[in-house]
């Protein structure tokens, strides 16, 4: 969607504020947000492009006054109410419901450090054969979807280059919306700053993005 | 849209310069773990190791290790370069948003700059949790579209000879940048050069400094 969290390339969005040595977590509610969506992700009922998609629908105003984790704390929130881990009447009472079933068991501490360190992979084996070769010129698309995509406003309807290929990924756009995970080759695409930006940018300097081929057309 | 009367309470000041939240988000995030710990959802003895997981276990200090080895041995910058994910687990780190890793070196003619426009994506195993910087507007819109200005408010001023390439981690690829080896360090360890690298050198907003 052409949301406000789409914020490459604007202007007005304040000055670059360097903390020195900032802590990991400036508040222990940010903490426990960040641990909570982890440990809520855990029971699969949703995925990681559909949690984006989540906060991406956070209506813009608010997402852009928000920080990072009270962004976190939206989509956590949406996402257990709308996949039925709680109940709206349960977060406003705070308490469970009468007869809420009680799940179990939930991720277990013992189990935290080896989740962490295994992570998800999004490649997949497909019968799919790349379309582009390193070295192929590609143009972006001209899509603007309403849902979730991952080919930013500012490289739709460009010209690049295919840099490399990553193998077939979890397609995001259909994922978020649980229409299966249509994996598809990745590229890298290189962009020239110029094609993009117009003569603000360097004559030497480059972009590169990583576009699924569903985004991709040839030049 | 989805309709929302439940979106948490907002103030009318920005978050991304680090200003104190609202007490109710605290509250509100409590209350929350609270119904999700009385629901048998989550554990918070398992909160407690994700925290400490990140908070201790993992940051920039293990992608230092990872430059200053592939600058003290020259096969294992070649297998860095040519498939990150597996040279990074000989160091012992992977794991969630590292799982996909691409390594882009920096040279005398190319400067790599990492960026997420669309949310924060970021090497969590090799670099930890990204600093507000990185996951500010400011960064996210500017790095794309005037990335020498970017890097000349954080001191770093280019010349035009030298290719900037910003990589927006748009996919599940995470980047690492390899930053270029000072001049004066060839008597050095590799502990002590793993010691010099600094997170920001691995984002590319910034060189590697000889103390």
């Amino acid at each position: 969607m052409n949301g406000a969290h789409d914020m490459g390339g604007m202007h007005g969005l304040g000055p670059l504020v360097v903390e020195p040595n900032e802590p990991v977590f400036h508040e222990p509610w940010e903490a426990r947000v960040y641990a909570l969506s982890g440990a809520m992700g855990a029971w699969g009922r949703w995925n990681i492009d559909a949690s984006r998609q989540q906060i991406e629908q956070m209506p813009a105003p608010d997402y852009l006054r928000a920080s990072y984790y009270e962004r976190w704390l939206f989509a956590l929130v949406e996402n257990a109410v709308r996949y039925g881990l709680i109940t709206r009447e349960e977060v406003e009472s705070g308490r469970p419901s009468p007869g809420a079933s009680k799940l179990m068991p939930p991720l277990q501490a013992t189990m935290v450090t080896e989740l962490r360190r295994r992570g998800s992979p999004k490649t997949r084996s497909v019968d799919r054969q790349p379309q582009y070769r390193p070295g192929d010129a590609v143009r972006t698309r001209n899509i603007h979807p309403t849902t979730h995509t991952r080919l930013p406003r500012y490289a739709r309807d460009k010209q690049g280059v295919i840099m490399a290929l990553h193998g077939a990924h979890v397609f995001p756009d259909t994922n978020a919306q649980f229409q299966g995970e249509n994996p598809q080759p990745l590229y890298t695409v290189k962009f020239e700053a110029r094609t993009l930006w117009g003569d603000v940018a360097g004559p030497r300097d480059t972009v590169c993005l990583d576009l699924w081929e569903d985004y991709l057309e040839p030049a | 849209m989805s309709a929302n009367p439940d979106h948490p309470h907002i103030h009318n000041h920005a978050h991304d310069h680090g200003q104190e939240p609202p007490s109710d988000t605290a509250l509100r995030v409590k209350a929350l773990e609270s119904l999700l710990t009385e629901k048998g959802l989550v554990d918070p003895a398992a909160l407690d190791a994700t925290i400490d997981y990140y908070e201790n276990k993992v940051g920039p200090r293990n992608g230092a290790r990872v430059v200053a080895r592939a600058w003290t041995d020259p096969a294992y910058k070649v297998r860095l370069l040519a498939d990150a994910t597996t040279a990074i687990a000989e160091l012992g780190y992977s794991g969630a948003q590292g799982e996909h890793m691409v390594a882009v070196e920096n040279t005398p003619t190319v400067h790599n700059m990492i960026v997420c426009t669309l949310c924060s994506c970021y090497p969590w195993p090799v670099l930890g949790l990204p600093p507000n910087w990185y996951k500010s507007a400011a960064y996210r819109s500017r790095a794309v579209i005037e990335p020498r200005a970017v890097l000349r408010e954080l001191g770093l001023n280019l010349p035009t000879s030298v290719e900037v390439r910003v990589w927006d981690s748009t996919a599940e690829v995470r980047y690492l940048v390899v930053p270029e080896r000072p001049a004066g360090t060839e008597h050095m360890s590799e502990d002590q050069l793993a010691a010099l690298v600094t997170r920001d050198a691995m984002v590319g907003t910034a060189r590697v400094q000889v103390a």
